[in-house]
């Protein structure tokens, strides 16, 4: 399938920020719904690696990033960008997705927590995989410049050191195989496994493959 | 118009002021004289900090400037886009910055003190002495249920938290009269006097044509989930340098944690003290003024 579509944008509301929703490439059946890493944003044109999705393409800048809102005074946090991606699903009723670094650990979350919209959740190697800590630390805190341009360096220092205990991570598995009805509604095609993510893999519905693979695996 | 609604020893703040926090405006409120040593208070979860105006005169008339804050999106602080723990933190340390460079003593109530807590382990520099007002949270106050049970609950949570997110952005207080704005915080408050009740809504909500509405940013809400753990807070405990103190109270209550001293002994750092204040719920501060400040006055040895 070749694509040569301008990508559309939709805005969202999302409590003050608007978020920006790009329609990659248009279609009538489950979108593939795209969830950037740290500090990245929606790529203007599909990925050749998703290029041969049945189904339109969407994508979506987080709080913070690419032509969203980037708001005053940080408190970022991962179950923000999970309301953030909550809102697209709201938008596109279910849809595939697949996660790139911090947006793997999001689109984990997601599948766990609308679990009958999210028809399988790709996790996959990029910028703010690995988190922070898995418990409590004594780590500085800092003020830093504020901008109004994206990507808000806020998002790049909070989001970089959030908690991500690995049993947190797996109660989103288990809450994705109970209320999806997939046998394995997690495939994980990262390579770096930071201890939530090698949590994950051990779980019974997770699936590590390759990015080919799953969305063969997961496509309408 | 609200002064029928006076209560006894209750104080407009001397000063009042804004400072900014990474561009967010935070309203800070001060008693005593400027010119006498700082002392901070720090307020709980959907408090406000003139929460303590009748608490912080006390502290005020023993020598102290006590400088408070309302955390963003509470009181009169800015409604933030974005809600967190280092967010609050980032905005105490804000306030702190602009009062003063030197170690001063940090009095947090619920919320505030557990804030207060990772503050001081993170940036102990800033504190002379440490106390914490029933904000010592110590484990989930969750029914005892088989795991499926409790992953179901957990399921509902998110549920319901991210359906409310869905409607933060046209999401409003429901206005009322004062009376009616005070029963509703009782319902959060059993323990507390109507009267008072009262008063925090004069102060605390704003007027306008179709009644009373809390100044608190209505995407803020009860509940929620998270990675974080309670009983992490006192993992901090042991290792402060600096002199603590805890004082609980005994009586649970909707906004408390149920810690009491034999939970919180074995964390205690060298030289802490947990004190217990029976026939007294989440608010020691607000129930027993004088009993409390008279434990801080004995800690800061004035």
């Amino acid at each position: 399938m070749t694509d040569t579509t301008t990508r559309t944008t939709t805005m969202l509301t999302h409590n003050k920020v608007d978020l920006a929703l790009h329609c990659l490439r248009p279609g009538d059946r489950r979108p593939l719904l795209l969830l950037h890493a740290l500090g990245e944003r929606t790529p203007d044109r599909v990925p050749g690696w998703a290029a041969d999705w049945p189904g339109p393409v969407y994508g979506l800048d987080f709080t913070g990033h690419g032509d969203s809102t980037v708001p005053r005074g940080g408190g970022y946090t991962s179950e923000l960008l999970l309301a953030d991606a909550d809102a697209a699903l709201a938008e596109l009723g279910e849809a595939t997705v697949v996660g790139r670094g911090v947006g793997a650990f999001v689109a984990l979350m997601l599948a766990g927590s609308r679990p009958a919209q999210v028809r399988g959740a790709v996790l996959a190697d990029g910028p703010g995989l690995a988190g922070g800590p898995t418990g409590p630390t004594s780590q500085f805190f800092v003020a830093l410049e504020a901008r109004t341009t994206a990507p808000d360096p806020y998002a790049l220092f909070e989001l970089a050191r959030d908690l991500r205990p690995p049993d947190y991570a797996t109660l989103f598995v288990r809450l994705a195989v109970d209320g999806s009805g997939l046998d394995e509604p997690i495939a994980v095609t990262a390579i770096v496994r930071p201890p939530w993510l090698a949590a994950v893999v051990d779980e019974v519905g997770v699936v590590t493959t390759s990015l080919a693979d799953a969305l063969v695996a997961f496509a309408p | 118009m609200t002064s029928q609604y006076a209560y006894p020893g209750a104080v407009v703040p001397d000063r009042e002021y804004d400072v900014a926090s990474s561009g967010l405006r935070i309203a800070v409120h001060e008693w005593g004289k400027d010119a006498d040593p700082p002392l901070f208070l720090v307020h709980g979860g959907f408090d406000f900090g003139r929460t303590y105006d009748a608490f912080a005169p006390i502290l005020a008339a023993k020598g102290w400037r006590v400088i408070t804050w309302d955390q963003r999106g509470h009181g009169d602080s800015e409604h933030a886009a974005l809600y967190s723990w280092d967010g609050d933190l980032r905005d105490a340390m804000a306030v702190m910055d602009s009062v003063t460079g030197r170690p001063a003593p940090v009095i947090g109530h619920s919320k505030g003190g557990a804030l207060m807590i990772q503050l001081a382990d993170a940036q102990p520099f800033r504190f002379s002495h440490l106390v914490n007002l029933d904000g010592l949270p110590n484990k989930r106050r969750t029914p005892d249920v088989a795991e499926h049970e409790r992953a179901r609950m957990m399921a509902g949570d998110i549920a319901g938290w991210l359906d409310h997110r869905r409607r933060t952005a046209s999401a409003e207080r429901t206005p009322g009269t004062i009376e009616e704005l005070a029963a509703r915080r009782a319902r959060m408050n059993p323990r507390l006097d109507a009267a008072w009740l009262r008063y925090l809504v004069t102060v605390g909500a704003i007027e306008r044509p179709d009644g009373w509405r809390w100044k608190l940013d209505p995407s803020m809400r009860f509940g929620g989930f998270g990675p974080w753990r309670p009983e992490w807070t006192l993992l901090r405990l042991p290792g402060l340098p600096m002199p603590f103190l805890g004082v609980l109270g005994r009586e649970l209550e909707e906004m408390g944690w149920g810690t009491l001293p034999h939970h919180v002994q074995p964390y205690l750092p060298p030289g802490g003290r947990c004190e217990v204040l029976d026939d007294v719920g989440h608010f020691v501060h607000i129930e027993q003024p004088h009993v409390v400040a008279g434990m801080i006055f004995e800690l800061l040895g004035r």
